[in-house]
């Protein structure tokens, strides 16, 4: 116990937000994380970029929880995580999108921010119904209004549009206090009109949110981030600041290539 | 089976809350008129082998739709928690097995089995959770198995295979709540608190929660929760609600045996809760009352017909089949789809 407080301590200083060592993944004898590290400062934000299966949503899934890794450790604040279930490590302010939106179809779309705010609440197990002016409803209508989402508060998910779904999912990721975020390709199958929107969105965190992107779609990810890394084949192959890695003739030849050729 | 709730489902809570704000249909009101009178009406006979018998099966299977339903986890267990709650309130109260029986008063004997019975199920669920889908059904039918098996060598405590007899309700205020009209009220009220408690459960947050649960379970582990952890609260509310209705069950036969928590009885609950509607906690006691007459029915009018009246499971198994095949979330969804036909009908003559 007294351990955990000394690091929840140090976790407010210098720590790292993210620091992962020596994390390897593989699923039977696919390595899809080969001996990853790396480490994010608070409130940096980072692209993740590389082409498909490089292992970069692996990663996420590793950081959350989702799935433990085959070895390596993973601090979160300097606590080490590794081996926590998925919604311990969201209690501590970590948060995620999903690639593929994960939502509850048959609720509204207050109702799943409302969830989201639950999630990392002490009412969780509440018996009580909420009153008009519950303070977690509150937050849930104030997400539903940064997102842009007022409109279609009371819709069931299921009938809103994809990019509707998708601002969704940025709302249930933000919902709490996160110190940190990963989106997972937040801008897929996004039109252009809402892609700016996106970038506004993220753009319009606080500060001491930093977060990692997996985004395919580099105008909107160099646009967002002040680091960058790259991924090849479950190892990180090249860091650097946007601008390096925009200019760098192994990476366009590799990665940059086709996007901006075509 | 495991993918037929969630899906037929999923739609009903946009439905509910919109009707929550409404207030209750005109219909709701009509039928709580007629249960609180129906002591003027109908004969004991009625009351007790008919509506209280089936209010009694409506609440375990209610317990069930709960699970499976809003949750997602399809449980054989609800029948067995029921029995564990019957066997308890004999083995604590008092029986014709005065052997066994300790004696306690009812105040004691039947809280204290309430609680065994809820312990029992929150157990059960806490192996059931980790599973999913056909899995949980496999589970949950083993430990039902089991009891069943138990009960039936056990002679020191469960008293084998005769079970125990002589049962009986007990007798307070002046009393005897066993006769016709009070065991009808008692069993109306346990099924009115159950129907009432899952209503408000899930419109809060920890129904919201399991509902959330039920259609994402990594959704919601991504948002913080602790999905082992409601699941089992689950389990632990729907054997509450089963419990009671345990209890009424022995009291209304007077008895429990091995018979009571049988493979039997225990497919008979979800079929009661299939065949009613897994989409709304008053599907299962549509079911329930249709299984009920069934059952006591069936058998004359198969024996007018010249056949054999065993064959009334041949008939209850038909329905099953018929419902299901035409109407996956029951009679509840065969009446929904019928209304709203219906009234698209007469919006488009307007």
């Amino acid at each position: 116990m007294a351990v955990a407080i000394a690091e929840r301590l140090q976790a407010t200083g210098t720590v790292n937000a993210l620091e992962l060592r020596g994390v390897t993944k593989q699923f039977g004898a696919l390595v899809a994380l080969a001996d990853v590290t790396l480490s994010v400062r608070p409130g940096e934000r980072r692209a993740i970029l590389g082409s498909n299966g490089a292992g970069k949503t692996t990663l996420l899934n590793c950081i959350t929880g989702d799935f433990p890794p085959s070895s390596g450790t993973i601090r979160f604040f300097g606590e080490d995580v590794t081996g926590f279930p998925a919604h311990e490590r969201i209690r501590r302010g970590l948060r995620r999108t999903y690639q593929i939106s994960l939502l509850f179809g048959g609720l509204s779309v207050l109702d799943n921010v409302h969830l989201a705010c639950l999630g990392v609440s002490r009412g969780r197990f509440s018996l009580l119904r909420p009153r008009r002016d519950d303070a977690l409803l509150e937050s849930a209508r104030a997400l539903v209004h940064a997102v842009h989402l007022d409109a279609v508060a009371e819709k069931k998910v299921a009938e809103l549009a994809h990019g509707q779904q998708r601002q969704l999912e940025v709302a249930l990721a933000l919902a709490g206090a996160p110190r940190f975020l990963l989106f997972d390709e937040p801008a897929a199958g996004l039109s252009p009109a809402e892609r700016a929107d996106l970038v506004a969105i993220l753009q319009g965190l606080p500060a001491h949110m930093g977060y990692v992107i997996i985004e395919h779609d580099m105008d909107v990810a160099l646009r967002v981030v002040e680091s960058v890394t790259l991924m090849h084949d479950g190892r990180i192959f090249k860091e650097g600041t946007p601008a390096e890695i925009e200019a760098d003739p192994e990476v366009q030849e590799l990665y940059l290539g086709h996007g901006r050729g075509g | 089976m495991a993918s037929l709730p969630a899906s037929a489902t999923a739609g009903r809570a946009a439905a509910d809350a919109a009707e929550a704000a409404r207030g209750p249909h005109p219909a709701a009101w009509l039928l709580a008129a007629v249960l609180l009178v129906l002591p003027a009406i109908a004969s004991d006979f009625f009351l007790v082998q008919v509506f209280g018998w089936a209010l009694i099966l409506g609440t375990i299977a209610l317990s069930l739709q709960f699970l499976a339903g809003y949750g997602g986890m399809v449980s054989l267990v609800q029948m067995t928690v029921a029995g564990v709650a019957g066997y308890m309130v004999a083995i604590l109260g008092s029986s014709g097995l005065a052997q066994i029986s300790l004696g306690w008063p009812f105040w004691l004997a039947v809280p204290v089995a309430i609680l065994l019975a809820v312990l029992f199920g929150t157990l059960s669920g806490a192996l059931a959770v980790r599973t999913e889908g056909i899995y949980t059904i496999m589970i949950t039918l083993a430990i039902a198995a089991a009891f069943f098996y138990f009960t039936r060598q056990n002679e020191t405590v469960f008293g084998g295979f005769l079970g125990f007899n002589g049962v009986r309700a007990p007798v307070f205020w002046g009393v005897d709540w066993r006769s016709p009209v009070p065991f009808y009220y008692l069993c109306l009220g346990w099924a009115v608190i159950a129907w009432g408690l899952v209503v408000w459960v899930v419109r809060a947050p920890f129904g919201l929660a399991l509902q959330g649960i039920r259609d994402n379970a990594r959704r919601m582990a991504a948002l913080g929760f602790d999905v082992t952890a409601h699941r089992i609260a689950a389990y632990a509310f729907a054997a509450f609600l089963a419990a009671p209705a345990g209890i009424l069950l022995t009291w209304l036969n007077g008895q429990i045996a091995p018979g009571t928590v049988g493979i039997g009885p225990v497919i008979d609950v979800l079929v009661i809760a299939v065949v009613g509607g897994l989409g709304r906690p008053i599907g299962p006691f549509i079911g329930a009352l249709l299984y009920v007459l069934l059952r006591i029915f069936a058998l004359d009018a198969l024996v007018a017909l010249g056949l054999s009246g065993q064959r009334f499971q041949l008939l209850i198994g038909l329905g099953f089949l018929v419902t299901v095949l035409f109407s996956p979330d029951g009679i509840l969804g065969l009446w929904e789809r019928w209304r709203r036909r219906w009234t698209g009908a007469r919006g488009e003559g307007r």
